[in-house]
């Protein structure tokens, strides 16, 4: 049997962790000093700044309305990880209950929960996506639903490997000759035991969740002008890349880094 | 000796898996009754079908791949054909089971405490406050020292003997008439087996609970049991009084189990 450190001579010495943590933590930082303030208006136009460079006053410079790209790329960063947020919660509450389902039960009940799950998942999230916003119409809650859908078979899968090894186990059995209900060895006794491999599959899901969001926005069907998000920043950036390279850099920094951060989390709790 | 109530009676249990191309049964024409406050051994080797037999008096063969027939009253009950929610009432509450392997019995992620006060959850009243109290009552009442730590505390904290104790006291809070005990000393070394049996005999003779004990080591069997039944590849081969038994063996498969004892123990 592996010997249990302590949790936290554990996490000291689990550098992906560590890296991740910080990271996260400094672009929550500026995520929600965006919330509270941002040095410019992110929506005022200014005809005279217009490409401008970066300077102190504009520390990353002005994009083609002449609005500021830092403000922009605060504000713009809260909406895409408030969109991942709702994303992966939808995906991973529908998700754990599709799985614990499919595999607590097991039989005809599972076959047909995950024939299900394999017909959503052989279409492609975005196309997926995609085809839910062709329905609903655009927007950012529209693309919150859309996307939360496209999760939930992938955590669902997760989920019912988790289930179907904790079911057979003594402690199991032992709860059910308690007397304990199904539903309650599955959420009380099982799903407890599944919390390590759902929470890393979270920080995986979130990345995707970020990057799905940006390539909704990137095609231009998410949040709608002017509010600004990552993906919306590219996409408008990319007309003026040569122009003004900063208005495609600084935001598709800030992206990159946000996926590291939950990358190297996901790393360091399933290491953990 | 005086009459005690019958609680448990099983009348030709046959259990029958259809889980592969060609049926398997592996209990054939099981029967048994069962006083209050008695203490029957099941005695047998591995896959006899004696865990079989306890599980489904347990009620945890709820499956659809088997075909089980005869009838298992547990106070005119049948818990055998009865509907999963009657089943629910008397498993725990009247009903309590202890495993062979005390390391995967426990749910790792949960403490001590909850775990042995999940049965008064589900089948009483009590507040908080009561059960704790009963949990501490429960965890004494297996000679566990320092119970208020050990209510903190995770399975991978205790010892394997310390969580059979545990297992003990979860299964005997509610006081339950019968408790099965499917080889609890099997994975436990020897002198916490003698503590082990100790302890069950006791729980037997002060609360009157009734203990169907099943073992492959016949010298426990004998220490502990009143009665005993042998049974081999699904069949019961002998059953009778624990002294007519080890003294006057009939089936010849009884004699070889008797014969396999190391000399000393048989003193």
């Amino acid at each position: 049997m592996k010997i249990k450190r302590e949790p936290m001579k554990r996490i000291s010495k689990n550098s992906n962790f560590i890296a991740g943590a910080v990271l996260t933590g400094l672009i929550l930082l500026f995520i929600i000093i965006g919330c509270i303030h941002t040095p410019y208006d992110p929506e005022a136009m200014d005809g005279a700044g217009r490409f401008a460079g970066i300077s102190w006053r504009h520390p990353m410079g002005c994009d083609n309305f002449g609005r500021d790209i830092l403000s922009r790329v605060m504000t713009g960063a809260g909406t895409t990880l408030g969109v991942a947020f709702a994303t992966v919660a939808i995906g991973a509450f529908f998700g754990v209950i599709w799985g614990a389902f499919a595999g607590y039960y097991g039989g005809l009940l599972d076959e047909i929960f995950m024939r299900a799950a394999d017909a959503m998942l052989a279409f492609p999230s975005i196309l997926l996506a995609l085809m839910i916003i062709g329905l609903f119409g655009p927007g950012k809650y529209n693309v919150i639903l859309a996307l939360g859908i496209a999760f939930v078979p992938s955590f669902a899968r997760i989920v019912r490997s988790e289930f179907i090894r904790c079911k057979n186990m003594d402690y199991v059995r032992s709860a059910r000759l308690m007397g304990a209900g199904n539903l309650r060895i599955m959420f009380v006794h099982i799903l407890p035991n599944a919390f390590p491999v759902i929470l890393s599959s979270v920080l995986i899901g979130f990345n995707n969740a970020v990057l799905a969001e940006a390539g909704m926005n990137y095609l231009g069907i998410g949040v709608m002008p002017p509010d600004a998000s990552l993906g919306r920043m590219l996409s408008e950036a990319q007309t003026y890349i040569f122009s003004a390279p900063g208005y495609a850099i600084f935001p598709g920094i800030v992206l990159i880094l946000m996926i590291l951060g939950f990358s190297l989390l996901g790393e360091g709790v399933r290491d953990n | 000796m005086e009459e005690k109530e019958i609680i448990l009676k099983v009348q030709d249990l046959n259990i029958e898996f259809h889980d592969h191309l060609i049926p398997e049964t592996v209990v054939y024409d099981f029967n048994l009754t069962l006083k209050a406050g008695e203490i029957v051994g099941l005695v047998g080797e591995s896959g006899s079908g004696k865990s079989m037999s306890a599980l489904a008096v347990a009620g945890l063969l709820r499956r659809h791949d088997m075909k089980k027939t005869g009838q298992i009253l547990f106070d005119g009950v049948d818990l055998l054909n009865c509907d999963r929610k009657v089943l629910r009432k008397f498993q725990g509450k009247e009903i309590g089971m202890v495993f062979q392997e005390p390391m995967t019995s426990l749910n790792p992620v949960k403490k001590i405490g909850w775990q042995v006060e999940e049965s008064l959850r589900i089948h009483t009243q009590l507040n908080k406050e009561e059960r704790y109290r009963r949990v501490i009552e429960a965890l004494e009442n297996v000679e566990l020292q320092d119970p208020e730590r050990i209510v903190r505390q995770y399975p991978h904290e205790l010892s394997g003997g310390m969580r059979q104790r545990v297992m003990i006291a979860a299964a005997m809070i509610c006081k339950p008439r019968l408790l099965i005990a499917d080889e609890p000393t099997t994975a436990l070394d020897v002198t916490i087996q003698a503590q082990i049996v100790k302890l069950l005999k006791r729980l037997n003779r002060e609360e009157g609970t009734a203990v169907l004990f099943i073992s492959h080591d016949l010298s426990l069997v004998k220490r502990l049991c009143s009665r005993i039944l042998v049974m081999k590849s699904g069949y019961v081969v002998e059953s009778g009084e624990t002294q007519q038994i080890f003294y006057h063996p009939g089936d010849a498969y009884t004699k070889k189990l008797i014969e396999a004892i190391p000399a000393y123990e048989k003193r």
